[in-house]
């Protein structure tokens, strides 16, 4: 549960945030360009010190979809018991957000998975590798347009015969 | 004129005896990867009990090893290593391809899964099952050691014959069809690399 002067204090700041609520979950739709003060002002302000994960949904081919991708970050207060889900949603060709490692350090691997799995790229990050598939893996395989069966990458292996091993 | 020899002295070929003396001393290297690790490591516990087949000596060190048990799935990342320990285990050596996954890919279709190791290693004896039973793997590895006699030679000459260089195919694959497009405001097929 959030309390209600959260959101007030966040739509007040920033007021390109759209809010929307389900079940009790609040989600704060966030514009890219605003992202860095945004993790500021709910990590310094209002106290949300712990990031739980980091992800995206790919939403092509997604009905009344307007945007490509949308990144989630879901956050909580560890003293309030607060939870807020924050949502960026980015667009080709610029599929560049600011990193959230200088506020979470825990934002470093999970930004890195994202990374790997859907080629977004986190400006400030660290060190922003794969960190699930091998380095000379072109694709980000969990986007819609890339083959569930891939491109060939699983069969792309020397062949040991009997003499050769 | 005969030989006079004396009744606790048996005669056989040296390739019988040397094929003998290796079937019943396996030292497996436990490759598992997955749950199919869980029934190997059965296997050797003392309910099934490998060592009543001579197999039970596990060492994870490839160098002191004749027999690889691929337990599980094996993902692209993990196939140079599995072809590694591979070739640094010491021949004669031995393959079983252990599950569904190891010898096809299981049900995991997809990009990073590697559709049996047999496509790119040597297997000697494929085991069925999601997972299979110790009951199973004991099985593969009695018809290894029945293989191992009947083909086997002191110096290996079995491993060079022509037809055991071919990669094999356990499963011949299928293409999933193209789902559907949705309908979408978005272009389609943007940003393909």
């Amino acid at each position: 549960m959030i309390k209600p002067e959260t959101i007030t204090a966040l739509g007040e700041r920033f007021p390109a945030v759209r809010f929307s609520e389900f079940r009790d979950q609040h989600r704060a739709a966030v514009p890219a360009a605003e992202l860095a003060e945004v993790f500021a002002f709910v990590k310094e302000t209002r106290g949300f010190d712990l990031l739980v994960d980091v992800t995206c949904v790919d939403y092509l081919n997604y009905r009344n979809a307007e945007d490509r991708f949308g990144l989630v970050y879901l956050l909580a207060n560890t003293t309030t018991n607060e939870r807020l889900t924050l949502r960026v949603y980015v667009n080709e060709p610029n599929l560049s957000v600011p990193s959230a490692t200088p506020f979470w350090k825990g934002a470093n691997w999970l930004e890195r998975e994202v990374y790997d799995m859907f080629g977004i790229e986190f400006a400030g990050h660290p060190d922003l590798r794969r960190i699930l598939l091998p380095d000379e893996f072109t694709a980000h395989p969990l986007r819609k347009d890339y083959p569930l069966q891939g491109r060939g990458e699983r069969h792309n292996f020397p062949v040991l015969t009997r003499e050769e091993g | 004129m005969a030989i006079e020899i004396p009744e606790n002295v048996v005669v056989s070929r040296l390739d019988s005896l040397a094929s003998w003396c290796r079937k019943n001393s396996l030292w497996p290297m436990p490759f598992a990867t997955a749950c199919c690790g869980i029934e190997l490591m059965a296997t050797g516990a003392s309910k099934h009990d490998l060592a009543r087949f001579g197999a039970e000596v596990m060492r994870f060190s490839p160098r002191q090893c004749d027999l690889m048990i691929v337990a599980g799935r094996v993902v692209m990342k993990m196939l140079p290593v599995l072809q590694r320990i591979w070739q640094q285990m010491h021949e004669p050596k031995w393959c079983i391809s252990m599950g569904a996954c190891a010898s096809t890919g299981g049900v995991f279709d997809t990009y990073s899964v590697v559709q049996g190791i047999d496509r790119f290693i040597p297997v000697d004896m494929y085991v069925p099952g999601c997972p299979p039973r110790p009951e199973q793997l004991i099985q593969a590895i009695i018809d290894l050691q029945d293989k191992i006699q009947a083909e086997g030679t002191i110096g290996g000459r079995e491993f060079a014959m022509r037809s055991r260089q071919q990669p094999k195919r356990a499963l011949v694959e299928l293409n999933v069809l193209s789902l559907p497009r949705g309908v979408s405001n978005l272009p389609q097929g943007v940003r393909v690399e």
